[in-house]
């Protein structure tokens, strides 16, 4: 079963997935009490320790932090000890010895999280790392699907934009293979990582031919920097060839649903009516974002103690 | 037959795991929640406010058994709720796996109602104990009695069953467990009592031998 740290999808199995999305299922259910507050985590210490800006995944770890009765501190180094040039394992260590149930970690530089992991005691939880591996990310998007679909086995996922770059694709593409899904991907040739092929996924550069079929879209966001660069001529261009709208959503099945990380680059990736309206799921997704990390805060922190892990200096 | 002869206190325990007797059958079963419904019924003046609310597995088919004997013996219809306690349990911080996370769908508030907690199998009453704090959550219910269908002793916090269906004295480490559909109450239900390893409480989906 699930091991002490979630760094990734792919150390995860079908089994832990499921487990993963069960308990969030169970979870969900508190957030539509009036009283939105259970005891379970009452005298336990969660740190969000954000090395890159991130407003909306430490939000949802803070509220799914609090609605279990934890206390939540956030910790942004970048605005603090890293200016006193102190490293980040030393930054990590320091927070360790105050003895927090289970640290939250984002970082512009994949791997990170599980160096940062190997040191401490506390159980960590990967928020996004370079673009390596955005586990809570997919585990809300597989939750939002379960939901919508009642399923993920059998479905087809395609997943439209700057593969190279995310980890929200990364994690999802685990996830979904791992749940019996064929996974897509649509990007212009220059967004498409080197030898994807070999996780498993189909690999198009026609959004129509990807589309065709599909019961889920899930459009990337595109970062502004890497539309002025090399990989793509134009945000227009973009927008024209890979952005989803209504017209070409027709390739694909009657009851497809669309999803995005967020946040959207109304009218690149998503058209404005598809930013707001269904069939886009965007708003469940955030809602489901809280309720995974509640069940992932349930089954990570605070655990009995690991016999295993010797003596830390 | 077997059922009708609860054991003692010396009662083997180096039996295996497999010696699985039948203490409460579906008869016995129907019959005690017969009578627990006559209880409720005579023990409580505003039935229209009444609020049966189920704890899992085990208090599920059991809730919606009462609430059928309830409509006919009075003709009211209790609402009937599903409250998960693992969240609240005490024994969080001290074990390493986590407990599968239940049912929770609480229909309405518990406001003012007449609230009556139902449970398959009753022993150290700290389950009991983590439903009342849930239900708190829920609201300020007018009184809560609890229903327990076996009562095993063995307490370990002040709990008292409002009704009973049957006192089994059974030894601490043994497993009782009700079997049946928490889906259908009209599967048949048994309480059996075993030696080999489960959680207190469980429901197992396969039917009764």
């Amino acid at each position: 079963m699930i091991g002490r740290d979630l760094i990734g999808i792919e150390d995860l199995d079908r089994g832990d997935i499921e487990r993963i999305l069960d308990t969030a299922e169970r979870m969900r259910e508190v957030g539509n009490r009036v009283v939105k507050k259970v005891p379970t985590l009452r005298g336990r210490t969660i740190v969000n320790l954000f090395f890159e800006a991130s407003t909306r995944t430490r939000a949802s770890f803070e509220i799914a932090g609090k609605r279990l009765s934890a206390d939540v501190v956030n910790f942004s180094p970048s605005s603090s000890s890293l200016k006193k040039s102190e490293s980040i394992l030393d930054t990590a260590r320091t927070l360790d010895a105050m003895d927090p149930d289970l640290v939250v970690v984002r970082h512009a530089v994949a791997g990170v999280p599980k160096r940062i992991a190997d040191v401490l005691y506390a159980p960590v939880v990967n928020a996004g790392d370079g673009a390596h591996e955005h586990p809570t990310q997919a585990l809300l998007d597989m939750l939002t699907v379960r939901q919508v679909k009642e399923r993920i086995e059998g479905l087809t996922v395609t997943i439209v934009g700057d593969i190279l770059h995310s980890r929200v694709a990364r994690s999802n593409i685990h996830g979904f293979l791992k749940m019996g899904a064929e996974v897509r991907i649509a990007a212009p040739p220059p967004m498409i990582p080197a030898g994807i092929e070999s996780l498993g996924v189909k690999v198009f550069t026609s959004l129509r031919d990807a589309l065709s079929g599909a019961d889920v879209v899930m459009a990337l966001r595109i970062q502004n920097e890497r539309l002025t660069g090399s990989y793509v001529p134009s945000i227009r261009e973009y927008s024209a060839t890979f952005g989803i709208d209504r017209a070409k959503l027709h390739y694909a099945k009657d009851d497809v649903i669309v999803m995005h990380p967020g946040p959207v680059n109304r009218g690149v990736e998503l058209s404005h009516e598809l930013t707001d309206d269904r069939p886009s799921v965007i708003l469940d997704q955030v809602r489901n974002g809280v309720a995974i990390r509640m069940a992932v805060l349930y089954l990570f922190a605070g655990r009995a103690p690991r016999s295993d892990l010797g003596e830390l200096d | 037959m077997q059922s009708e002869h609860p054991p003692g206190p010396g009662f083997p325990r180096s039996q295996p795991a497999d010696d699985v007797r039948t203490i409460l059958d579906d008869t016995g079963i129907r019959r005690a929640l017969m009578r627990i419904a006559h209880e409720i019924f005579e023990r409580n003046n505003e039935l229209e406010n009444l609020y049966l609310v189920a704890i899992p597995n085990g208090g599920i088919p059991l809730a919606r058994v009462l609430a059928a004997n309830l409509k006919q013996i009075a003709d009211v219809e209790p609402t009937v709720g599903i409250l998960d306690t693992t969240l609240y349990r005490d024994d969080l911080a001290t074990t390493s796996e986590r407990p599968m996370l239940r049912l929770t769908e609480m229909p309405s508030a518990v406001d003012d109602r007449t609230v009556v907690l139902v449970d398959d199998v009753v022993k150290s009453g700290r389950t009991i104990r983590a439903a009342m704090d849930a239900l708190m959550d829920f609201g300020r219910p007018k009184i809560v009695q609890v229903v327990g269908l076996v009562d095993r002793g063995h307490r370990e916090l002040p709990i008292k069953l409002d009704y009973v269906g049957k006192n089994v004295p059974t030894s601490p480490d043994e497993i009782v467990h009700l079997h049946g559909n928490d889906g259908d109450p009209s599967s048949a239900l048994e309480v059996v009592v075993s030696s080999g390893p489960a959680d207190e409480g469980h429901v197992s989906e396969r039917s009764p031998a």
